[in-house]
């Protein structure tokens, strides 16, 4: 590949660090500058959007109205909702493609550094107008992060559209991002790098930048409708004129259901690497890995109407989306038994990231169990739209996205950094989210089974107790992330030199350069056997 | 720590189970309904075979975190990839799937039957209260949230059916075929009793169908549970199941009462009547969004108090509340409300807060509107 062509030991000022001030950040495109910034950026949402959570589980520790009025509860629940699904989530795995990627496979950068400066930049510019819409008049979009129409049309606040334009900033962002991602892992692999030999970290991203793709444009679609329903006289979601609201939620959840695993599959393959290398034994299957990931992908696609088993779909669409949904158990069990078996008869250790690897296994698997039972169409009747699914959603994304990305960011802190994270923080850190997040969210099964609706800001008497402990485990969680500020705060500012490898059974080309990793690496493509 | 969780879950299932204790509550009931019954047993039939997997995949987890952890000088092994055992993980877990798809789709084409029933009930989802007509038998009314402000703001105390209680439940009876005609007004709702195990969600422009039979009388009570506006919190579903023959009884009396109301609209009406039944009227329909004095939560819900609407000519004060407002949640009540309670509501909101205009609108102003529509 021409773009590879070696470019070391020139006399080009630039190549051998960073511009100076603050300019470095505006104009980079280097890919570690660029991740960092992501990551940064991420982390700000997830602070943002968690503090949101806080202001609901304030609401919700007692039966009745305390703190906040329903119509900014609803704000509430909205914002917290497109903040953490977009704003941290997403931007944290785009921000570990960036770092990773180029070293894993051994390039010098990204495929498209410049593009992939924008598509950052467009980020804080999304971000600042979403949350600007809370200071508006009439309030900031209070209709779920599903905006359901016509309560996100009709019905909704002035500021939707200002929503809808940010939520356009966002999927142009993520579609661009997923294009480098998939020029970067096609054409700038090293030499001998052949697609079976990348780390599943790659796969997975490759495969969630084919889901970003085909779904980002579906999202951009469906809000485009709604600008059209709302300011140009069309009935898309309206049965007076002839629409369907019900049309709506299809095209939503065709968007929206490999947007879950879109969340969850960078997770899977950095485990993937974290758990073999606190092993020290090889990933059990990685073929069955790579497959199984594939066939999530796939299935992701025929089975969005499980989330709308109440909607009045005929009964054999019904029966179809069941049994599609069922089948996600197997290649999802396949990704467990191969984790499980990958760490029988190693030689374990529990670092941080490992303790956070372990959890996320554990915690996924319960959220899949949760999964599986919500798939059976007759028993969803009963769940859809309680606590319940409340819960299983939260734990598959706090443990699965947020526990996968804070097993990476331990994992890979050294070699951002050049320091080794202070390991008896990193442990108290894992510890007390582990206990925080399973205080918020196993209650909300009990809740939600007992017949408490989501999203409603006051509740019936029977629900306090769980309610209760649920607030005091999410202030729990949520005050233990300021905690990870610091850590990682004190990581950068120093800490024991990290060694170019300093997990004795980490696997990858990551760990051949030295950590910090130099401002550019593989200038010169490595050789892989 | 929590180390086996759905183990954990099950065992405090067991502890629980039954206790009178409803606030630690951590199952779903069995219901009142064979459906329900059915419902239920798929619930505990798909948990305990996630909890027998669960069982099998973090034994073998906690057995390698204890044994194969390298202080206890655990030296890895190198094996990886097995065909046998990786065909067995994939069959194994789809052989169990299709176990469990056999008896949920019984009962799935089950839910779906509502064919032959005795009794039709068009639910009708409103922001933020529901809606019940009984077909083909003349008796529809609203069912509003009846818990007291007071007890939602901390001012009182809150009773045991605090924010599950309403005005007037959906009556029943027992052991008949009801099928539910489910639609909605506004914006998306769902129409929810989960000792019926009928959850259907509520369309504006279409109509869902549901169905259940009630084996014992008493009090059911649900929620309303798709996000549809401010209040969603606020609109529960009460449904008493009375025997036939009370439920006959009071269907005759219902039937009585829309007989008497049709004569009220030829009444003379006077203010004071007006106001004070206008008064009653406001705080069930209007006051979620108008709020108690009429200050309303600009800009989303205009106030009343000295607005241009209920200062200004009484004809378009009635039309605005009869027609509702297009494109804003105000919605048109003329299809909503009586024809006495609409121009007693529009006669208490010109006369309340100081907004003193001491001018009427009577209810044959309003059935003269309502004619002047038909036309």
């Amino acid at each position: 590949m021409s773009a590879v062509i070696d470019d070391h030991g020139h006399g080009h000022e630039h190549a051998h660090g960073p511009a100076k001030g603050l300019m470095r950040w505006v104009l980079t495109t280097n890919h570690k500058d660029i991740g960092t910034m992501y990551l940064w950026f991420a982390f700000i949402m997830f602070l943002l959007g968690g503090s949101f959570a806080m202001v609901i589980r304030a609401e919700l520790f007692q039966p009745g109205l305390q703190i906040v009025e329903p119509a900014f509860f609803n704000q509430m629940t909205t914002m917290h909702g497109l903040i953490m699904v977009f704003g941290a989530v997403m931007p944290a795995f785009v921000g570990l493609a960036n770092w990773m990627i180029p070293l894993m496979i051994g390039a010098p950068d990204m495929a498209l550094p410049r593009m992939n400066n924008f598509s950052f930049w467009l980020l804080p510019a999304a971000f600042l107008l979403l949350v600007s819409t809370l200071f508006s008049p009439g309030g900031g979009p209070n209709f779920g992060w599903t905006f359901y129409a016509p309560l996100s049309t009709t019905y909704a606040p002035a500021s939707v559209t200002f929503f809808i334009f940010a939520i356009h900033l966002m999927g142009i962002s993520s579609i661009m991002g997923a294009i480098n991602v998939i020029a970067t892992i096609l054409n700038l692999r090293a030499p001998g790098m052949t697609l079976m030999k990348m780390p599943l970290f790659v796969w997975t991203w490759l495969i969630t930048a084919f889901l970003l793709i085909a779904v980002m444009p579906v999202l951009a679609g469906v809000v485009t409708m709604m600008l059209m329903d709302i300011h140009f006289g069309t009935s898309f979601f309206s049965a007076a004129g002839g629409g369907d609201p019900v049309l709506f939620q299809h095209v939503f959840w065709f968007f929206g259901h490999p947007e879950v695993y879109i969340m969850i599959l960078p997770a899977f393959g950095a485990v993937s690497s974290i758990i073999p290398a606190f092993s020290r034994k090889p990933l059990f299957g990685y073929t069955s890995m790579v497959y199984a990931t594939g066939a999530i992908a796939f299935l992701s696609f025929i089975v969005w109407a499980h989330h709308m088993f109440v909607v009045g779909i005929p009964v054999v669409g019904e029966l179809f989306f069941m049994y599609a949904t069922m089948l996600i158990a197997v290649p999802t069990g396949v990704k467990v038994f191969n984790w499980v078996s990958t760490m029988w008869e190693g030689s374990l250790t529990f670092e941080t990231p490992m303790l956070f690897a372990i959890a996320f296994v554990i915690l996924f698997t319960i959220g899949g169990f949760s999964g599986l039972m919500l798939a059976i169409a007759p028993a969803d009747f009963q769940y859809h739209d309680t606590y319940f699914v409340v819960a299983h959603f939260h734990y598959v994304l706090v443990p699965g996205a947020i526990f996968g990305i804070f097993a990476s960011a331990y994992y890979w802190l050294p070699k951002w950094t050049g320091h080794m994270y202070d390991e008896t923080l990193g442990k108290l850190h894992f510890w007390l989210s582990f206990i925080g997040m399973n205080m918020a969210f196993f209650p909300m099964h009990f809740v939600g089974l007992a017949g408490m609706p989501r999203r409603i800001p006051d509740y019936n008497l029977q629900f306090a107790d769980f309610n209760m402990v649920s607030s005091i485990g999410a202030f729990m969680f949520g005050a233990t992330q300021i905690f990870f500020l610091f850590i990682v705060i004190k990581c950068i500012r120093g800490g024991a030199p990290a060694p170019a490898k300093p997990w004795d059974g980490a696997e990858g080309l990551e760990w051949s350069v030295p950590s910090p990793a130099p401002y550019h690496t593989f200038q010169t493509p490595p050789d892989v056997k | 720590m929590m180390r086996h969780p759905p183990v954990w879950m099950g065992l405090l299932l067991w502890t629980v189970f039954g206790q009178a204790n409803a606030a630690w509550t951590v199952n779903m009931a069995p219901g009142a309904t064979e459906v329900s019954n059915a419902v239920f047993d798929l619930h505990m039939t798909i948990f305990w075979i996630c909890v027998i997997i669960g069982i099998v995949v973090f034994g073998a987890m906690f057995w390698s975190m204890v044994v194969h952890r390298r202080s206890t000088g655990q030296q890895a092994a190198h094996f990886h990839e097995h065909t046998w055992v990786e065909i067995m993980w994939t069959v194994v877990p789809f052989l169990i799937l299709v176990a469990m798809a056999i008896p949920a789709t019984k009962t799935l084409i089950d839910i779906y039957d509502a064919s032959e029933s005795d009794i039709d009930i068009q639910v009708t989802g409103y922001q933020w209260k529901w809606h019940y007509k009984y077909l083909g038998q003349d008796v529809e009314f609203f069912s509003n949230l009846a818990t007291p402000a007071d007890q939602i703001h901390n001012k009182a105390p809150k009773d045991e059916h605090y924010l599950l209680e309403v005005d007037q439940p959906l009556v029943l009876p027992v052991g008949a075929k009801v099928r539910f005609l489910v639609t909605a007004a506004d914006v998306i709702h769902s129409w929810w009793v989960p000792a019926f195990a009928v959850k259907r969600d509520a369309i504006p422009g279409f109509v869902n169908e549901a169905w259940t039979r009630i084996e014992k009388p008493g009090i059911y009570r649900g929620q309303c549970t798709e996000l549809c506006g401010k209040d969603h919190g606020f609109m529960p579903v009460v449904v008493e199941v009375k025997s036939k023959a009370d439920y006959d009884t009071w269907l005759g009396e219902r039937q009585a009462e829309a007989a008497k109301l049709k004569e009220l609209t030829s009444k003379e009406w006077t203010l004071e009547e007006l106001v004070e039944r206008g008064d009653k009227v406001y705080h069930t329909t209007c006051v979620a969004c108008h709020q108690a004095e009429g200050q309303g939560l600009p800009p989303m819900f205009p106030a009343l108090k000295g607005s241009k609407i209920a200062t200004g000519p009484k004809e378009d004060h009635l039309g605005i509340v009869f027609h509702g407002k297009p494109g804003t949640a105000m919605a048109a009540f003329g299809k909503q409300l009586s024809e006495v309670d609409i121009a007693a509501v529009v006669t208490y909101e010109r006369n309340a807060w100081g907004n003193n205009k001491g001018d009427m609108v009577t209810p044959k102003d309003v059935l003269a509107l309502k004619q002047a529509e038909a036309q």
